[in-house]
């Protein structure tokens, strides 16, 4: 059953949300809406009998109850061929750059799960140079993770580059709620290197409609997916989640649906690990890793997006002053790969952030005025040499080379025994003085 | 005669059908969308319309639709072949599923395609069947009446995999006639009973289940007594659970929920693991996947995937086969029980299961508790963990059910109605602490909050005595960070040492080391010994530098003697020298 039929008639506007009477509707069905604002594509998200709910993507403003409406008989689809490499579009899949619109190959947004059964166990290291990920959290590939920040760190630069060093085919940049001038940096980073040939970037700015900010991740993951059919490589850019959270928020609340925590909808977990369960190595095709920002309302890691979120993904970055925090960032799958890059290389990871977390107890102690013993005398030397070797994002050093440097470190600080290494590691490693 | 209806309402994974006929709470029917069918769940009725839940994407259902009802509610396949399967949350095989799918096309394989449903039990393989009953016995629901050979029920482990009188039956059956020993499949006759009216029932070895329901054909339920060996020190010692018991973990994202219970998984001392992956990453399930088979029972010596089926339903698989993924669980779990079997069901998480019900009954519009829970969530958790137990069989054998779960509270606080409502019914409580994460402490399991009502490996009072100076050392180690090192005396430091020692040794397990991550009881109860001859001991160094000094250096030489295998030269040699260590520090004082 085709349907053809133009409606005249929307009996109901409220936000983004336009309700009418129409017939043989499908379920997340496209339409197409002409009014006075101009036309936009909706989304069909409740059917009521006779009554179809349909979410606008330009938003309703300036829609008028004599709007024309065509359903599209279809869902939502994104074009797909190697022409989206170096270009960048809006949410809703319109060149945002001034080229030619892309019609090849539609393909369905939102597509199901990938059977657990077929993914593959992630066991390449990403090496980003960076030593509080390379040694410390080391990513890997097909892995998703957030960096939690607050607003006005540096997440954006940790994003670009990252997307700059680690290797990676295709690189897919989703903006949710950037600020203009961010979407420009990010291009011209990217311009600058080289790498935005092998780029495509799905930006929603904080000046467009709402919903569209909604179908950002869906649209990048939809198109990072085909690319890692065909083989590649594929490194996600998501940022920044948590404006999409507050976009569902948003409609969740148009649709007075009952809001869980802080006015999110109840499903917030569902559609936030929906979207970076995408994350994966295909057995024998490509994979797809995803690394999001995800902005913590007043530092607040409790916060339900960021909750949430650390729930979903494979640990998380914080990013705080400018430094990933060795506290609380964590690479679930490190230990996918640290196995097989140097023997010292867990036994060092650990015993170092096991002396730092003294070493801020210490710095506790001492900014209440108490005497520094022999032994926190060292730990104060260890935390400023850690922080300045190892913590810096200005450190851009491979990873063994970071492990001698951690050797190095702690022989300067401590004796063999104080550091809670086995015996059999430091008498190889502990530098000859 | 089926009834069938029309769809009028959609909405997300919820659709309202006006039907004609007869519907039950909790019946299954099928949405047909062209050529598919995509599987529905009754969750309310009102008048001539019913609300269903649909355990797939409702993208395309039109008003109008047509929807077939079942009369069966959502049911588990039991019986042969259920072992080392990896199901989703209603019971389809995930890797039959992609093979399914790889028909449609190459790209097609890699996911889960809409309204394609696989039976749980493979139909085409045969079975070994060897009657243990006799024609005129008498039996009842859960009496055994052949077994077959299945993975690890071979004869020289276990005795083989039972086939039962169906659950469902009620009453007393005479054995009419049972098939000779030979290969059958699941669907095939293998016995007819007659019940006392005098009407005839096949039976097969496939039997099915409503997974809602608890399977109850015991004599009685019994306390749980004995230990579970887990081989976590932390678990056995401190917070031990019983064998039929149940605990809990909740705690914050990262603090290790999950390798914990992957590790339990791994060593507990348990003849079949459930592993219900429920809302959770897939990732950790296909590390599951990859290295069970690699891995030896520590009880049959066979592969570990031998003993365990995986139900994994996770975060971006259907939101309401996640809601029926820990009650397909608990089903096999119980059935295995009825073989007088121990099984170990691992659900993580349980607030992914709840969160699952928030979502339904948001849809449901129905008046929200605490957080937009349901004001069942209560009834429903308890109800789940009420289905452990160690019971008494019509035959005398024990069997038991223990099932952990994980809570994922939000914030990490647990003062949120999941993590509340769990800690009501269960017997042990492990709660994973952020900071010992954080301090890289692991397994995180908070030594002053957590609590067990269930036996320790060790005696109660030398337990608590270990306890004791925990809670000591951490008031002084609280006192410390006001008054400082130098306002403390020398004593206070000394028990705040002990603590962290107690802690370091023997609290913490390191999970990647092949000695360490599993210490069976024989080997702690010498290790306790050892740890408790240095917390009782009473050291007089001059000052708190050479205080500190020796326990690091006795710390360094324990964790050393933890990475050596059990009972070996080199573990001997360690042991000596911490004996002598402490011997020399007390020595002559």
């Amino acid at each position: 059953m085709f349907n053809n039929k133009v409606y005249h008639k929307i009996d109901a506007l409220s936000g983004s949300v336009a309700t009418l009477r129409a017939e043989g509707v499908k379920y997340n069905e496209i339409a197409e809406i002409e009014s006075r604002a101009g036309t936009s594509l909706a989304q069909v998200i409740k059917l009521d009998g006779p009554n179809v709910t349909l979410q606008i993507f330009a938003g309703a403003r300036g829609v008028d109850t004599a709007a024309k409406v065509r359903f599209l008989g279809e869902t939502m689809k994104v074009p797909f061929s190697d022409a989206l490499l170096g270009r960048a579009f809006t949410g809703a899949g319109v060149p945002r750059d001034g080229g030619p619109a892309i019609h090849e190959n539609p393909s369905p947004i939102g597509q199901p799960s990938v059977n657990p059964a077929k993914r593959i166990m992630p066991n390449k290291m990403v090496r980003t140079n960076i030593p509080m990920i390379d040694l410390f959290n080391s990513l890997v590939k097909s892995q998703k993770l957030p960096i939690f920040a607050k607003a006005g760190e540096p997440y954006n630069e940790l994003l670009a580059r990252i997307a700059l060093q680690a290797d990676s085919d295709v690189i897919i940049i989703g903006g949710m709620g950037l600020k203009y001038d961010e979407y420009l940096k990010f291009r011209n980073t990217l311009d600058k290197s080289g790498a935005l040939a092998k780029t495509v970037m799905f930006v929603h700015t904080a000046a467009d409609p709402t919903v569209e900010c909604m179908l950002v991740p869906d649209v990048s993951l939809a198109v990072a997916e085909k690319f890692a059919l065909k083989g590649k490589d594929v490194l996600v850019l998501l940022t920044d989640m948590t404006s999409f959270a507050d976009a569902m928020k948003e409609i969740a609340i148009t649709m007075e649906q009952i809001p869980s925590n802080r006015g999110y909808p109840g499903d917030l977990y569902s559609q936030l690990a929906s979207r970076y369960e995408k994350a994966v190595d295909f057995d024998g095709a490509g994979s797809i890793t995803i690394l999001a920002v995800t902005t913590m309302p007043g530092d607040d890691v409790t916060h339900p997006v960021p909750d949430n979120t650390g729930y979903i993904t494979e640990g998380q970055f914080y990013l705080r002053n400018g430094r990933i925090e060795p506290f609380g960032s964590l690479s679930r799958l490190k230990q996918q790969v640290n196995k097989s890059t140097r023997e010292d290389h867990r036994t060092v990871m650990d015993a170092m952030i096991k002396l730092y977390a003294q070493f801020k107890e210490t710095v506790e102690k001492q900014s209440m005025g108490f005497k520094m013993s022999a032994w926190d005398q060292k730990l104060l030397k260890y935390g400023a040499a850690f922080e300045k070797g190892m913590m810096d994002l200005s450190v851009n050093i491979p990873l063994e080379e970071a492990l001698d440097l951690g050797w190095k470190i702690l022989a300067d600080c401590f004796d063999k025994g104080e550091v809670g290494i086995p015996s059999k590691l430091s008498d190889k490693f502990w530098p000859k003085s | 005669m089926t009834t069938t209806g029309k769809i009028v309402a959609v909405n997300g994974n919820m659709i309202t059908v006006a039907f004609d006929g007869a519907v039950a709470q909790n019946e299954v029917g099928y949405a047909v969308l062209g050529d598919k069918r995509l599987m529905a769940e009754i969750v309310r009725v009102r008048g001539t319309r019913c609300d269903m839940q649909v355990f797939d994407a409702t993208t395309d259902l039109m008003v109008d639709d047509k929807v077939e009802f079942t009369g069966e509610l959502l049911a588990a396949e039991l019986g042969p072949g259920m072992l080392t399967q990896v199901y989703d949350g209603l019971q389809n095989p995930l890797a039959e599923l992609a093979k399914e799918a790889g028909r449609i096309s190459k790209d097609a394989e890699f996911f889960l395609q809409r309204g394609m449903y696989i039976p749980g039990l493979p139909r085409d393989r045969k079975w070994d069947f060897h009657p243990l009953a006799k024609v005129g016995d008498k039996v009842a629901a859960g009496d055994f009446l052949g077994w077959v050979t299945e993975g690890i029920f071979d004869e020289k482990t276990m005795p083989g995999h039972k086939i039962m009188v169906p659950f469902a039956l009620r009453g007393m059956f005479t054995v009419k006639a049972i098939a000779p020993a030979g290969d059958y499949t699941v669907t095939e006759d293998i016995a007819t009973l007659t019940d006392a009216n005098g009407r005839d029932v096949k039976v097969q070895m496939m039997q099915r289940w409503p997974v809602k329901v608890p399977i109850k054909c015991f004599t009685e339920r019994l306390e749980p007594t004995e230990t579970l060996e887990t081989t976590v020190r932390t678990i056995d010692t401190f917070f031990p659970v019983a064998v039929g018991g149940t605990y809990c973990i909740p705690g914050p994202f990262g603090a290790g929920k999950t390798v914990l219970q992957q590790t339990t998984a791994r060593y507990a001392k348990i003849d079949v693991v459930i592993s219900a992956a429920c809302g959770e990453r897939a990732g950790e399930v296909v590390e599951t996947l990859k290295e069970f088979p690699e891995i030896k029972d520590p009880k049959t010596g066979q592969s570990l995937m031998k003993r365990t089926i995986i139900i994994c339903n996770t975060s971006s698989m259907p939101v309401a086969s996640r809601e029926a993924s820990v009650y397909t669980a608990v089903t096999l779990a119980e059935y295995f029980r009825q073989m007088g079997l121990n099984v170990l069901v691992l659900a993580d998480s349980t607030s992914r299961w709840a969160q699952a019900m928030r979502e339904l009954s948001g849809r449901l519009e129905e008046i929200p508790g605490e957080e937009a829970f349901p004001a069942y969530l209560e009834s429903r958790i308890a109800a789940f963990y009420e289905r452990a137990g160690r019971v008494k069989l019509r035959n005398g054998k024990m069997g038991s059910v223990t099932i952990g779960g994980t809570v994922s509270p939000a914030g990490g606080n647990f003062d949120e109605p999941v993590t509340q409502a769990t800690l009501k019914v269960v017997g042990g409580f492990h709660g994973l602490s952020r900071a010992r994460s954080d301090a890289r402490r692991y397994p995180a399991i908070d030594p002053l909050d957590s609590w067990s009502h269930y036996p320790s490996v060790i005696e109660q009072d030398r337990v608590e005595r270990a306890r004791a100076i925990l809670r000591k050392g951490n008031e002084v180690g609280q006192m410390m960070k006001v008054v400082g090192e130098e306002g403390t005396s020398l004593q206070d430091f000394t028990t705040y040492l002990k603590s962290e020692f107690l802690d370091a040794v023997y609290l913490q397990q390191n999970a990647f080391s092949e000695s360490d991550a599993t210490t069976p009881v024989e080997r702690q109860r010498v290790m306790f010994d050892m740890v408790e001859k240095v917390l009782s001991s009473t050291f007089e160094f001059p000052e708190k530098d050479a205080t500190r000094k020796f326990f690091m250096d006795l710390q360094q030489t324990f964790i050393d003697w933890n990475d050596k295998p059990f009972n070996s030269d080199e573990f001997n040699a360690l042991k000596a020298e911490l004996d002598r260590k402490v011997a020399e520090a007390t020595d002559g004082r």
